[in-house]
């Protein structure tokens, strides 16, 4: 028989149903691979008794013909989700050593519908990076490579580079993910996955460690459309812990898979031909426009002119955010505490200057600032009112259209260390992603086609807020008429 | 309105005028805090009442706790303030390890409570009426701990995310005594809408005080411009946690202040720390070193949004509270506005108050209360709760000297018996067994006069000619009665013996 670690989510949720197969030949099929993967470096932590004892337990359940919808599932979690008494580091030095007393409400959904969890996924150092290069734990790899012949080291994407790479690589059935300003859609992009950011408040925050508070928000890295939708049912769903989770329930998502698009409108936004895009990509989304039209869609040009203030927007509201968020990691609590200190101040100085990574340090940097007397209102009220001047544009676009079609990222993946020197090339990544956020709509990527060396790119879909079901229509269009379904050679195992 | 020129202090080189504003911290009267559900009783174990929320682990996120809400509504009704029903949550950011988060949820640009008034007796016939700025709801930190080890400081966290409401008065007080009194109302309001407890031992109030000094004048035109440029340099001693310090801080402050003036310095806009030991004030933060708090708001939380319906709803359940009352019993009892003032301060003495006056004279009941009553719970160091006389009591014995069963000298053996637990229950009864009813058999009286006459021929004589040495006679019957006779009867019948018009 097939290797159960070859199976999609919704597969293995079927063979495990059937008994088939069971959770701990499939759990352990897995560990077997992440063994062999050590190369990608997609896993922070890898919990193996814990997956056997949670496999054990989902066989028990199976047997009796009981369940949860994923029982018996193995997950990969980013390492962002507080998971109690398991190392949660959101891929920084200041986290060591930190095992919460608490479980992500997110992860705890996922347990109660069954889910196994294989480990903690590597990241950029507190979501803050488009290349999974910022984390503590070092760069993750993709599993995908250019087909020239030659080994260079290509990104995963970020920060979800260990939720995309392991599920590219079949190193878990599915993964978590969070998405702060592309940290889903653009690695799935990178790495032929697919990734769906639902919208803000559709998913709990509860026991996600926080980057930038308004504009984070979890959800699923999955093999394919139909997975992501399984993941995100469990996902979602509303927290009376999380002040901005919206109460309202929650759809089947798989279920309107395979729907009619007939006579939905596919809005096109001219503002996202960005200068220097590959004509591969402008290509592909051309292509994108037929596949709708095929589907029985009308497409629709639109114009949203405020996208070019978005990354402005972002890296001011984001970092402000972040400034305060991780004011909490000063050495008292819990995590890193530098050795040498003379007072309170200097102990705070030094666990921070060597508990951070540089990217985080800019970013603090660059909120604080924001946010000083003086510079308040010339940056962060500024950047406030342009984001809601963005929300009202988007309002206006779907007043016309359902659906929003965009390229997912501005371009394949590119070698590790190739932007590291240079910040602003890196946010550039995030040009198509981030307005979603600002926004707080939902948005996905779907795989959609490979550019001339063989490395995948992603179509992305915008929605209206809490509309995941028509984007999930689009994407599974998509999804059928690209048939985007390679997979990368194992080169590591 | 008492007058300006009262409220002026003499320099060497001139006049100054005092001006002060408090910001009040009450903590509210709350089982839970205020972002969490941990306990915020007081006098828990060192970090007993934390939760993840208060020592902020990673990922943990604020909910409002509607009770607290509530609670600060309550006392902005109670302050005749504007309720807002729109307002938002920020960000305090600081570092210091009694602060977990790195920073405290307060409300900076749009607080749940606008402007208001409240009145303030000062002193018996000087009411002044103090505005409101503003209060806001915000988490308390934790405590750090110096002395526990000689390098190491502790944090205790069971304060972390208590809720206070802060109270911004405008700069309206201009003597430390008026300070004092604000800071009483204040504390009245609160417990009487039962929103904080007003324990300042306990920490539950304490007052942020805020002193400059002008010249002579220069209130006038900041009253009339609004312009804050017409006053002077502010400092603002940080937690002062007694009327008394109140005072004290303002006293010191108004002095000092004129004296750098007057030596030709200046003021530094500073946070001061009061030392209860020397009665000074001392420079804790100045200018230069004050923190950027980089207020921004909240971004876990929504705005706080609740409808006009509720607030109505919370207005109609308020008490009756101390202006209201004070109002009503100089318009029902006939009380003086000072009298009504002093028990309408305090819950129960106005309801211990009310309860006496049942006997239908308020005024007399006024008088007892505040009077024997007050002095006798004084040098006891009772309170009313706990007065050995109790309402019904008092009532009852102001009814038998109104029925003429006993005169007031009586009366007030009886409340001593009563008071010191010689003697319980109905005052009618103690009267009766221990006979002390009033003589007001006018042959009883006569006969006793007409002894007291006849042993005193001399005297009598007297008494035609300065008619005011009667009261000797009046003296001497009452003592052969001991006490007992009516004293209207006894003047009478003295009158109409020796002849007097």
């Amino acid at each position: 028989m097939t290797n159960p670690a070859d199976l999609t989510l919704a597969q293995l949720r079927d063979a495990l149903k059937a008994k088939d197969v069971s959770s701990l030949e499939a759990t352990d099929a897995y560990l077997t691979r992440i063994e062999k993967a050590k190369a990608l470096n997609a896993y922070v932590t890898v919990t193996a008794d814990k997956a056997r004892d949670m496999a054990k337990a989902s066989d028990a359940k199976l047997a009796k013909g009981e369940g949860g919808p994923i029982e018996g599932v193995p997950l990969g979690i980013k390492d962002l989700f507080c998971t109690e008494d398991v190392l949660t580091t959101a891929g920084s030095h200041i986290l060591d050593g930190f095992k919460p007393r608490y479980e992500s409400t997110v992860t705890s959904q996922l347990w109660r519908d069954g889910g196994v969890m294989l480990g903690k996924l590597n990241m950029d150092e507190f979501a803050m990076g488009s290349s999974n290069e910022t984390s503590f734990y070092g760069n993750v790899v993709n599993p995908w490579r250019r087909e020239d012949g030659g080994n260079t080291d290509l990104t995963p994407g970020g920060s979800s580079g260990g939720s995309s790479a392991s599920v590219a690589a079949r190193l878990c059935a599915a993964a978590t993910a969070t998405d702060t300003g592309g940290s889903i859609r653009q690695p799935a992009s990178l790495t032929n996955t697919v990734g769906v950011k639902p919208t803000y408040g559709r998913v709990s925050r509860w026991g996600v460690v926080a980057f930038a508070s308004s504009l984070d928000q979890a959800g699923p890295i999955a093999q394919d459309v139909r997975d992501a939708a399984i993941m995100l049912k469990s996902m979602a769903g509303h927290d009376p812990k999380d002040s901005t989770s919206v109460d309202r329930p929650v759809p089947d998502y798989e279920a309107v898979l395979g729907q009619s698009l007939k006579g939905l409108k596919i809005g096109v936004p001219k503002e996202y031909r960005v200068d220097g895009m590959p004509d591969e990509i402008e290509k592909l989304w051309a292509q994108g426009i037929e596949w709708m039209k095929d589907a029985g869609c009308e497409i629709v040009d639109i114009s949203l002119p405020m996208t070019k203030y978005a990354l402005p927007v972002y890296y001011i509201v984001a970092p402000a955010e972040a400034s305060s968020n991780l004011a909490r990691y000063d050495g008292v609590k819990y995590g890193l505490r530098a050795k040498e200190y003379t007072d309170i101040t200097s102990m705070y100085e030094e666990t921070r200057a060597e508990g951070f990574g540089d990217e985080v340090k800019r970013r603090i940097l660059i909120g604080t600032y924001v946010l000083s007397a003086g510079y308040y209102d010339a940056y962060y009220l500024r950047a406030q009112k342009v984001r809601k001047r963005i929300f009202d544009e988007f309002t206006d676009a779907f007043s016309k259209v359902d659906l929003i079609l965009t390229p997912s990222a501005p371009s394949a993946a590119f070698g590790l260390g190739e932007k590291t020197n240079d910040p602003v090339q890196m946010y550039l990544n995030d040009v198509f992603t981030v307005t979603a956020n600002l926004a707080g709509l939902p948005g996905a990527s779907v795989p959609a086609g490979y550019d001339r060396q063989g490395l995948p790119l992603g179509l992305q879909l915008l929605a209206k807020p809490f509309d995941e079901e028509t984007m999930f229509k689009g994407l599974f269009a998509l999804e059928q008429a690209a048939g985007a379904n390679k997979r990368p050679n194992e080169w590591w195992a | 309105m008492g007058a300006e020129p009262t409220k002026l202090l003499q320099g060497t080189t001139g006049d100054w005028e005092v001006v002060v504003g408090l910001e009040v911290h009450a903590q509210v009267s709350s089982k839970s805090k205020l972002f969490s559900g941990a306990s915020a009783e007081y006098g828990a174990g060192p970090n007993e009442n934390v939760s993840l929320v208060d020592a902020a682990m990673p990922g943990m996120l604020p909910v409002i706790n509607k009770y607290c809400v509530e609670q600060a509504i309550r006392t902005g009704l109670g302050l005749n303030a504007k309720i807002n029903t729109w307002s938002r949550f920020d960000r305090k950011n600081y570092f210091y390890p009694d602060l977990p988060q790195g920073y405290q949820i307060s409300q900076y640009k749009d607080p749940i409570v606008g402007e208001g008034e409240v009145e303030v007796e000062v002193e018996p016939g000087e009411t002044i009426t103090v505005g409101i700025e503003r209060l806001h709801l915000e988490q308390d930190a934790g405590k750090s701990i110096h002395d526990l080890a000689p390098k190491e400081s502790y944090v205790d966290l069971n304060r972390s995310g208590v809720a206070l409401m802060e109270i911004v008065s405008k700069p309206h007080m201009r003597t430390a005594e008026e300070g004092a009194a604000y800071f009483t109302k204040l504390r009245s309001i609160v417990r009487y809408l039962g929103t904080c407890d007003g324990n300042m031992e306990e920490g539950s109030m304490r007052a942020d005080v805020n002193v400059s000094v002008c010249r002579a004048g220069s209130y006038e035109k900041f009253k009339e411009t609004g312009d804050f440029s017409h006053l002077g340099t502010r400092t603002e001693t940080k937690n002062v946690n007694s009327i008394r310090y109140v005072k004290q801080v303002i006293d010191y402050e108004a002095r000092r202040q004129i004296e750098v003036l007057e030596g030709g310095g200046e003021i530094d806009q500073e946070t001061r720390l009061f030392d209860v030991k020397s009665g000074t004030t001392r420079t804790m933060r100045s200018k230069e070193d004050a923190h950027d708090y980089r207020y921004f708001p909240d971004p876990d939380l929504l705005p706080l949004e609740f409808d006009q319906a509720w607030v109505d709803e919370i207005k109609a359940g308020l008490p009756e509270l101390p202006d209201a009352k004070k109002h009503r019993f100089i318009n029902e009892y006939g009380l003086s506005a000072y009298d009504a003032s002093v028990l309408a301060a305090d819950k129960a003495s106005a309801a211990y108050f009310e309860e006496v006056a049942k006997c239908g004279d308020g005024k007399l009941a006024s008088n007892w209360v505040t009077g024997e009553l007050f002095g006798a719970l004084n040098k006891a160091d009772k309170d009313i709760e706990t007065s050995p006389v109790s309402a019904a009591q008092l009532g009852e014995l102001i009814s038998l000297i109104k029925d003429g069963t006993i005169s007031g000298k009586i009366a007030k053996d009886v409340f001593a018996l009563m008071f010191e637990g010689e003697e319980t229950g109905s005052p009618a009864d103690i009267v009766e067994k221990r006979g002390l009813k009033q003589v007001t058999d006018t042959g009883a009286i006569e006969k006793i006069v007409d002894e007291i006459i006849a042993a005193n021929p001399e005297q009598a004589e007297k008494v035609k000619e300065k008619p005011k040495t009667m009261g000797w006679f009046v003296g001497q019957v009452m003592k052969a009665s001991q006490g007992k006779a009516n004293p209207q009867a006894v003047n009478e019948i003295l009158k109409k013996k020796l002849g007097v018009e």
